[in-house]
């Protein structure tokens, strides 16, 4: 917001729109579909991993954890078009960060209190 | 600023607003992320007191996955045709625009239903957000969506109205925009509260 802002656009495009050259209805219309077919198929797929014993019950969860992320990794390019074009580049910084502060607060919150859990005596011995 | 404005004036009107809409979605981008924080401590919340159910009924014993897949189905389907409605606000289409965003909104209602249908269901069972810290945990990550839902279905309508009576004005596709990060947002939420709260809790 200074003297220094040129008068071209910006380098940089809002989050959600799509590409210029991608702007017509149709392209469009493509990528919602692409992405609706790609995050419906790993949600089934997630719901039927949860429920069968197609996979070792211990790994569940690590497989689960696997197509959550997948599949808000398709809702992020297909229905908030981010990529990780120059023109991109604030929002997946932005992005960035929100992650790891949310990687932050869940791993350490719980991993703390697995620890402590791990460590206190246990309750049954405690009421004697 | 004012130099800015002043280079600005000889570029024309068009660059302007496509740099304004560049700032108001940047910004609505880092509420939504700082949004995501929020979520995160409730999910973090969950993951520790899940366990703590104070001899009350447990995940297993509470949830069902039919609705659950029902209530997916619906924020899923709402989140694209809230897609077809950016699409119809890019081509100006009036009626597109409404019909997209009717669905949307008809979806949203969908799922709110199914959602406050299984509280009540949980509370007439007698597990209430007060049984345990278990179901406390529940109540506050999976109402904390429902509650963005319900924010989410009033701004919805806002827009249908405001386009309805003031048209594709920049100002107010910049409202669309940010409206649709909001609903695309809040699916993404709910694929980690439909994994991490009924897909792990339920087990095979």
């Amino acid at each position: 917001m200074t003297e220094t802002l040129a008068p071209e656009p910006l380098g940089d495009r809002a989050p959600g729109d799509e590409r210029p050259d991608r702007g017509g209805i149709l392209p469009g219309l493509r990528g919602y579909l692409v992405g609706l077919a790609l995050a419906a198929g790993l949600t089934v797929v997630s719901f039927y991993v949860a429920r069968s014993g197609l996979i070792y019950a211990p790994a569940i969860p690590a497989a689960l954890t696997a197509l959550a992320v997948g599949q808000m990794g398709v809702h992020l390019v297909f229905f908030l078009h981010l990529t990780t074009g120059p023109d991109n580049l604030n929002n997946a910084l932005a992005l960035a960060f929100g992650v790891f502060i949310v990687a932050l607060v869940i791993g350490g919150s719980v991993w703390i209190m697995y620890e402590m859990n791990a460590h206190m005596q246990p309750m049954a011995h405690m009421a004697q | 600023m004012t130099a800015a404005a002043h280079t600005n004036d000889h570029a024309g009107g068009a660059h302007d607003a496509a740099h304004v809409r560049i700032v108001v979605g940047y910004g609505f981008w880092l509420f939504l992320l700082s949004d995501f924080v929020l979520f995160s401590c409730f999910f973090a919340t969950y993951a520790v007191l899940r366990d703590a159910t104070a001899g009350g009924p447990g995940e297993s014993h509470l949830f069902d996955l039919t609705t659950v897949a029902e209530e997916t189905a619906c924020l899923l389907l709402s989140s694209f045709t809230s897609g077809l409605a950016t699409l119809a606000a890019g081509q100006k289409s009036q009626l597109w625009f409404q019909v997209a965003m009717a669905a949307t909104g008809l979806l949203g209602a969908g799922f709110l239903g199914l959602e406050i249908s299984e509280f009540a269901r949980f509370i007439g069972m007698g597990a209430g957000p007060q049984r345990s810290a278990f179901l406390s945990a529940f109540f506050s990550l999976v109402g904390c969506h429902g509650l963005h839902i319900t924010c989410g279905l009033l701004w919805l309508g806002t827009m249908m109205a405001q386009v309805l009576a003031k048209g594709f004005r920049a100002d107010i596709q910049r409202r669309i925009l940010c409206f649709t990060l909001f609903w695309h947002a809040l699916d993404i939420v709910w694929v980690g509260i439909f994994t991490v709260v009924y897909l792990t809790g339920v087990g095979p």
